[in-house]
């Protein structure tokens, strides 16, 4: 939970409600942009980003060097699988719940 | 350096290591005791156990695992809220995994959802907001914890709510702030700390300046740190370096996460949100004054605590525990009389046995020592403080 997973911006879902899908190690979700973007650095230009998300929110714009130092820190640590899973999981309970 | 070998660079790390213990050579504390650095991120302990990094540091270092771990500092009461709220007829109960195994004084949302309350793990909060949407007919309630890192998270869902008039969501707030702890931690007269290890993402919500009050009040080092083992080591030099040149400032080596006047994008939607609580209570600490934010007066009818009864009823932390003391790094973890007996990772009686965040379970889990030398350390721990060294029980 406090120590986030990094992943890669690759599209914007909703620019309203600065709504974002990110990739984390193949999973995708929509996550939340809002603490990301400012006048400097706009929703458009967030595409190919890195960040650390932290329960579905992006918190921090980081380069692709330190996405993978810390992915493979979360890895060891056991936190990447537990935060993967927690994300799949919710992913297909809100999909399942959809019907 | 056994372990070191799994670092990303055991070259670098071994540089650090020597440098730390000639640093710490030169550092004198005083009274015979040994230098005492706080990490207050459960991160950090985490990461620490992992890599055995306490036993690779020179002796006369002792590190000690702080409050940083929010599931660990729950208290039973709250849980016991959490637990009549998920029983709450035609309430949907929203929680982080971390937080379903922590005992109640009855039972724990894990206890409760098997006996039939409608208890859901989630990712995000705004995985509960779109289940609020999802079933108008139901109460959706997100339990709302951790410190500033999931804050704005909590705030941001909150204002969509409001935007989208959601009027079926509620957030059950129990977010907690670093400051106001540190600054107990600091006032408590039977801590000794020397030096802190900061929290990194805690740090990259708020920034650095809110940390310059230990320096400059209470004359404290502090590094704010990466989760890296190496970055751990890094800062510990950082710290070390500080305490033999005589400075005592805030520095940061995690600069590349964390700028030093925070998010302003998080900060502006927490402070629009919430506001400080007169008090929390906190397992094992106590009640620490405006330790806690609730929702502001706008947001009311947001606030779980106003829209429904919650018993709010404070419970003692069993006898037999001893999390209190392992937080404020009174007692180790092993000395507690339940360790690895009565309380385990399976069946914890206190939190900090719950999350692999907590003191108790990483030493558990991770633990290099057996039992029998923990009992063996501990009695020198004892003899030490007989020297008048250190308050130790
Ligand atoms: S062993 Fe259990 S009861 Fe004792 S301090 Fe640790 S978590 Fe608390």
């Amino acid at each position: 939970m406090c120590l986030g997973i990094p992943g890669q911006i690759v599209s914007i879902s909703d620019a309203e409600n600065k709504l974002g899908v990110v990739d984390v190690s193949g999973v995708k979700r929509e996550i939340n942009l809002a603490c990301i973007v400012d006048d400097e650095h706009p929703l458009e230009s967030c595409v190919g980003d890195w960040v650390l998300v932290h329960v579905g929110f992006a918190m921090s714009r980081i380069d692709e060097a330190e996405a993978a130092m810390t992915m493979d820190i979360l890895r060891q640590l056991g936190d990447a699988q537990e935060e993967l899973a927690a994300m799949r999981e919710s992913d297909e309970m809100m999909n399942r719940k959809a019907g | 350096m056994k372990y070191v070998d799994e670092f990303r660079d055991p070259e670098q790390a071994k540089v650090l290591l020597r440098e730390i213990e000639e640093l710490a050579s030169q550092v004198d504390v005083g009274s015979n005791r040994p230098l005492c650095i706080m990490e207050v991120c459960g991160g950090h302990t985490h990461s620490i156990f992992k890599y055995g990094i306490e036993n690779l540091l020179p002796k006369n270092i002792e590190l000690v695992h702080g409050p940083g771990c929010p599931v660990c500092v729950l208290p039973m009461g709250r849980v016991d809220d959490c637990v009549a709220l998920a029983e709450t007829p035609g309430v949907i109960f929203c929680t982080f995994g971390d937080a379903m195994r922590v005992p109640g004084s009855k039972k724990s949302l894990m206890q409760a959802k098997a006996e039939g309350a409608d208890v859901r793990m989630v990712y995000s909060p705004l995985d509960a907001l779109e289940l609020a949407r999802r079933h108008p007919d139901r109460e959706v309630v997100f339990f709302g914890l951790g410190f500033e890192t999931t804050m704005p998270s909590t705030a941001l869902t909150v204002l969509q709510a409001e935007q989208e008039s959601i009027e079926n969501f509620s957030l059950f707030c129990n977010h907690i702030t670093i400051i106001p702890t540190i600054k107990a931690i600091l006032d408590s007269p039977d801590l000794q700390i020397d030096g802190f290890l900061g929290p990194g993402h805690v740090s990259m919500v708020i920034g650095t300046a809110p940390y310059d009050f230990i320096s400059a009040h209470y004359n404290r080092p502090l590094v704010v740190a990466g989760f890296e083992p190496l970055d751990i080591l890094q800062s510990l030099w950082m710290l070390l370096k500080q305490m033999v040149e005589g400075r005592t400032e805030v520095e940061n080596q995690y600069g590349r996460i964390v700028p030093k006047d925070g998010n302003a994008q998080a900060l502006g939607a927490v402070s629009q949100v919430f506001e400080l609580r007169e008090f929390f209570e906190w397992r094992g600490l106590g009640s620490i004054d405006h330790s806690g934010v609730q929702i502001r007066e706008e947001y009311v009818r947001f606030d779980a605590e106003k829209k429904f009864s919650v018993p709010d009823i404070k419970i003692a932390d069993p006898k037999s525990c001893q999390c209190g003391e392992v937080l404020k790094g009174v007692i180790k973890p092993w000395d507690c009389k339940v360790f690895g007996r009565a309380c385990t990772p399976e069946t914890p009686l206190g939190a900090l046995m719950v999350s692999s965040e907590g003191a108790c379970a990483a030493y558990y889990q991770y633990g290099r020592l057996d039992l029998k030398t923990m009992a063996e350390n501990s009695d020198v721990a004892e003899e030490s403080a007989d020297q008048g060294a250190r308050s130790v029980a």
